[in-house]
C-alpha cells in the first residue's frame, strides 16, 4: 500500500521504493529508510499533507510526493 | 583570526546560540554571488577574537538544492571566497536525537575539531536530560556541552570547550567505520560455526565480490542480501545514529513538551477549530500591518515634510539645490523610512509565528490550497502580507526553504493588491463608479480590484513553474517542532536584522532613483519660462484664478514641458489604445518610483497642485471635467475601470523591485517582474478599452 490509503493512527514501515520517486535521496535523509516505522499523527483539513511521527519527530509529507513509497501496516 | 561555524539541522535552535554567542556584533549580507543568506558575527575569547558563521540549517551534507550546496561547500571549506575553517559547533536537539546524529555523523567526518552544542534539555525530563551530555560525549569522544541559549545556561562551558579545541584541535574518529565493522563482525558470529567463512574478512570479502558468494546456500544468501541492504549508506548511518540515541534516551519516552503540544495541535491542526483560529490570526497579522502601520507611516511622512519645511527656507537662493533636497533626497529618504512599520510589525509576528512553532501548523493547513496554485504551504504569510505591502512580504518568503516555490512567490508577489494602490482605487472610484452606480457597485469594484491580482497569479504561477523558473524541485517536507515559549531576544535580532537589510541594501537604490525621478521632473526648466507662464497667469480672468491657484499653473506647466512630461506627451500614441492621455500617461510614468504618486501628479496635471488627496472633491470634480482635445470626455467608467486595473497588475514600485534585487541577488528577477507586469497590465487596458468600444457599439 501507499500514503494514500493511510488513516489518522495508522502506524506503518517502509517495506521499499519504487526505482522513480523523485526525492528519494531527502526522503531518506529525513529517515525514512527501508524498515523505519511510522505512525499517523494528522491528515490536514484538506486531506494532505500527512503528518507522522517518525524516529521521534514529527514530519509532514505530501501524500503525492510520497507515491513511490511502498508501505505496510504494522500491526 | 580563526573561523569557527554553527552547523545542524533546521530548527535545532542555532541561531538562537548564534545570537547568544555574538550578541549585537551580527552581520548579515548573501555569500558572493548566491542568494544564500551569510550571517557572521564576533566571540572573544580570553584574547582572542573568533569569528562566528551562522550557515542555514542543513538535514545533510548531500546538497539536493543549490543553496544547499553552497552552505555544504562552507561547511566542508570548498567554497573560493570562503576561507576555510578552524572548527565547527555542531548543534544537535536533545528532543530530536535520531535525525539529528544522523547529520553530526556526516559532519565528524569531514575531520575537522568538533564542539556539540545540545539544545532543548529543557524540554526532557531532568533526569534524562542530566546525564546526556556526559553519556553523549562518551561514545562519541567528543565534548558535547548543554546549552541553554535563550536561558544564557551552558554558554561560558560551551566557550571553554570550543577554546580547548581551537588549541588541542582533535578530530573526532571514525564512528561509522566502527559500527560497520561491529555490524559485520556480528553478522559473521550468527552464521554456521561448521562453514569456512566466518571471519568478518570474509564477509567484507562477499559484500565486495558477489561471485565468492556463490558457493552459499540459498538461505545464507538471502542473509547476506538483507545485510547488503542494511549496510547502504544512508540507512547504515541511521542504524548507528538509532543505536546512539536509544542508549542515551529511553525508548518510548514522550517528553513532556511533546504532549503539551498534542494537547494544543488538537485544537490549532483541526478541521473546523484549526481553521478558525488560523484566519483569526491571520487576521491580525494583516489587520497590524494594514490599520496599526499607518498612524506609524503619517507619522514618518509628517516628519519628513516637516524637515523639508524646516530645510527648504535655508535653500532659498539656490531653487535647484532647494528642490533637489527638499523634493529629492529628503522625499526619497523618506520614501524608503515609510515601509519600516510595516517590516517591523510583519517580522515582529513571523518570528513570533516562527519562534512558536506556529508558522508550520499554518503552513500545513494551506499547504493544498496553495498546492492547487502550484506553490505551497509557507507561501501564506508572504502572500497575505503582500496585500499590505510586497516589501514585507517579499522579504518574508525566506521561511521558505525550496528555491523553486521561493521565487515563484516572489515573483507573484507584487500582483497582490498593496494598501498603496487603495488611494488610487478611492480616487477613481469616487470620481467615476460611485456617483453613476452607487455605493454599492463602488463596494464591488473596490472588491474586485484586490481580487484581479489574485486570479491573475494563479496562471502565472503555473506558467512560471513550467518554463522560466528552473532548477530541481524540493519535496514539501515540513517538520512540525513542539511548541515554545517565544524568545525575545532572537524576536528582536530578526526585526533589527530586516530593517537594517532593508535600509542598506534596498534603501540606496530607492534615493537613487528618487534623484533620477525628481531631476526628470524638475529639468529643462529656465527662468525666461516662469516668467513667461507668470505673465500668461496674470491675464486670466478673476473667475479662472479663483479655480487655479499661480504656483498650481506654474507646476502643471512645468510638467507639461519637463522631460517627464515630453516624454508622457511622446508615449501617448502608445496608451491611445488603453485610452489614455498625455496627462494620464505622463501621471502613470511618474507613479512608476511609487504608484501612490499618481493621485498628486493628477492633481498637478489638473492644475490643482500636488497637495491633494485622494478625498478630494476639486479633484474628483477636474477629472470628471477634463476632456480630450475634441471635447470628448477623457474619463469615463470604463477608462477608470482600465486605469485601475492597470495599476493592480502593474509593477509601480521600485522599492518592490530593489528587495526582490536583495532577496534574489540578482538584477534578472527585478527587470523580469517589471517587464511581465507592465506588458500585463497594458495589455489589460487595452482590452478593457477594446471591450468598451464594442459595448459602445452594441
Amino acid at each position: 500500500m501507499t500514503f494514500r490509503q493511510l488513516k489518522k493512527g495508522h502506524r506503518a514501515r517502509i517495506v521499499r521504493f519504487s526505482g522513480d520517486l523523485p526525492h528519494l535521496q531527502r526522503l531518506q535523509e529525513m529517515g525514512l529508510t527501508e524498515g523505519a516505522e511510522f505512525e499517523v499523527m494528522k491528515v490536514a483539513p484538506l486531506g494532505d499533507p500527512v503528518e507522522v511521527q517518525i524516529r521521534g519527530y514529527r514530519l509532514c509529507l505530501r501524500k503525492q510526493e510520497t507515491a513511490g513509497i511502498e508501505i505496510e501496516l504494522v500491526p | 583570526m580563526a573561523r569557527l561555524a554553527l552547523v545542524g539541522n533546521p530548527n535545532a535552535g542555532k541561531t538562537s546560540l548564534f545570537n547568544a554567542l555574538t550578541g549585537g556584533s551580527q552581520k548579515v549580507g548573501n555569500f558572493p554571488g548566491v542568494t544564500v543568506e551569510k550571517a557572521s558575527g564576533h566571540l572573544r575569547l580570553g584574547d582572542r577574537d573568533v569569528q562566528v558563521l551562522d550557515v542555514p540549517g542543513l538535514y545533510s551534507l548531500q546538497p539536493v538544492s543549490a543553496d544547499e550546496r553552497v552552505a555544504s561547500q562552507v561547511i566542508r571549506g570548498m567554497r573560493k571566497t570562503e576561507a576555510p575553517l578552524d572548527l565547527l559547533v555542531c548543534v544537535l536537539d536533545a528532543t530530536n536525537l535520531e535525525r539529528n546524529l544522523f547529520f553530526l555523523s556526516q559532519v565528524a567526518e569531514l575531520g575537522k575539531p568538533l564542539v556539540v552544542a545540545l539544545t532543548m534539555t529543557d524540554l526532557l525530563e531532568p533526569t534524562v536530560a542530566g546525564a546526556m551530555p556526559t553519556s553523549l560525549s562518551a561514545m562519541l569522544g567528543v565534548p558535547v556541552i548543554a546549552v541553554s541559549a535563550p536561558k544564557n545556561q551552558g554558554l561560558s562551558e560551551l566557550r571553554a570547550a570550543i577554546e580547548t579545541q581551537l588549541d588541542e584541535s582533535m578530530p573526532p574518529v571514525d564512528w561509522l567505520e566502527q559500527f560497520r565493522q561491529a555490524r559485520i563482525a556480528d553478522f559473521a558470529s550468527t552464521l554456521d560455526h561448521h562453514s569456512h567463512w566466518v571471519l568478518p574478512e570474509t564477509v567484507e570479502k562477499l559484500l565486495e565480490e558477489p561471485s565468492e558468494s556463490e558457493t552459499l546456500a540459498a538461505e545464507q544468501l538471502e542473509k547476506l542480501q538483507l545485510l547488503r541492504d542494511e549496510l547502504k549508506p544512508t540507512r547504515l548511518r541511521y542504524a548507528w545514529a538509532q543505536q546512539v540515541a536509544q542508549s542515551v534516551l529511553p525508548i518510548g519516552i514522550s517528553t513532556r513538551s511533546r504532549r503539551v503540544t498534542d494537547r494544543i495541535d488538537s485544537i490549532l491542526t483541526h478541521r473546523f477549530f484549526g481553521l478558525v483560529v488560523f484566519l483569526g490570526v491571520m487576521f491580525l497579522v494583516f489587520q497590524s500591518i494594514y490599520t496599526f502601520a499607518g498612524p506609524m507611516m503619517e507619522g514618518i511622512n509628517s516628519a519628513f515634510s516637516w524637515l523639508g519645511d524646516v530645510v527648504s527656507p535655508r535653500l532659498e537662493s539656490t531653487p535647484m539645490l532647494q528642490s533637489l533636497v527638499v523634493d529629492g533626497i529628503i522625499a526619497g529618504v523618506g520614501g524608503v523610512v515609510v515601509f519600516l512599520p510595516q517590516i517591523l510589525i510583519l517580522f515582529f509576528f513571523i518570528a513570533l509565528l516562527e519562534g512558536s512553532g506556529y508558522l508550520a501548523r499554518a503552513a500545513f493547513l494551506m499547504d493544498k490550497l496553495l498546492g492547487w496554485c502550484g506553490l505551497n504551504g509557507r507561501a501564506f504569510i508572504p502572500l497575505l502580507s503582500s496585500f499590505a505591502c510586497a516589501i514585507p512580504g517579499i522579504m518574508a518568503t525566506r521561511v521558505m526553504p525550496d528555491q523553486r516555490s521561493r521565487l515563484a512567490t516572489i515573483l507573484v508577489a507584487p500582483l497582490m493588491s498593496c494598501s498603496a494602490r487603495l488611494p488610487v482605487y478611492v480616487l477613481l472610484i469616487g470620481a467615476f463608479i460611485e456617483p453613476q452606480f452607487g455605493p454599492l457597485w463602488a463596494g464591488f469594484a473596490l472588491f474586485g480590484m484586490h481580487l484581479v491580482g489574485l486570479l491573475v497569479a494563479i496562471p502565472i504561477v503555473h506558467l512560471l513553474n513550467r518554463g522560466v523558473i528552473k532548477g530541481q524541485r524540493s519535496p514539501f517536507l515540513l517538520e512540525m517542532p513542539p511548541y515554545q515559549a517565544p524568545k525575545w531576544r532572537d524576536i528582536w535580532f530578526t526585526i533589527a536584522i530586516r530593517a537594517k537589510v532593508f535600509l542598506k541594501t534596498a534603501g540606496t537604490i530607492i534615493v537613487a532613483l528618487s534623484i533620477v525621478i525628481w531631476a526628470l521632473l524638475y529639468f529643462p526648466r529656465s527662468e525666461a519660462q516662469q516668467t513667461q507662464w507668470r505673465s500668461e497667469y496674470a491675464v486670466l480672468t478673476p473667475a479662472q484664478k479663483e479655480v487655479v491657484s499661480e504656483d498650481a499653473f506654474l507646476a502643471q506647466r512645468q510638467i507639461e514641458q519637463s522631460y517627464l512630461g515630453r516624454f508622457g506627451h511622446a508615449i501617448e500614441p502608445a496608451f491611445r489604445p488603453a485610452g489614455f492621455d498625455w496627462r494620464i500617461s505622463t501621471a502613470i510614468l511618474a507613479a512608476f518610483p511609487a504608484r501612490e504618486v499618481l493621485v498628486s501628479s493628477f492633481g498637478i496635471l489638473f492644475s490643482l497642485g500636488g497637495d491633494v488627496d485622494e478625498e478630494s472633491t476639486d479633484l474628483r470634480k477636474s477629472m470628471q471635467a477634463a476632456t480630450w482635445p475634441d471635447g470628448k470626455k477623457l474619463f469615463t467608467p470604463w477608462t477608470a475601470v482600465g486605469l485601475m486595473v492597470f495599476f493592480a497588475l502593474c509593477c509601480q514600485c521600485m522599492a518592490t523591485l530593489a528587495t526582490i534585487k536583495r532577496e534574489t541577488n540578482s538584477w534578472k528577477w527585478p527587470i523580469f517582474t517589471f517587464t511581465y507586469m507592465t506588458g500585463l497590465a497594458y495589455l489589460a487596458a487595452v482590452l478593457i478599452n477594446a471591450l468598451s468600444k464594442l459595448w459602445g457599439a452594441g
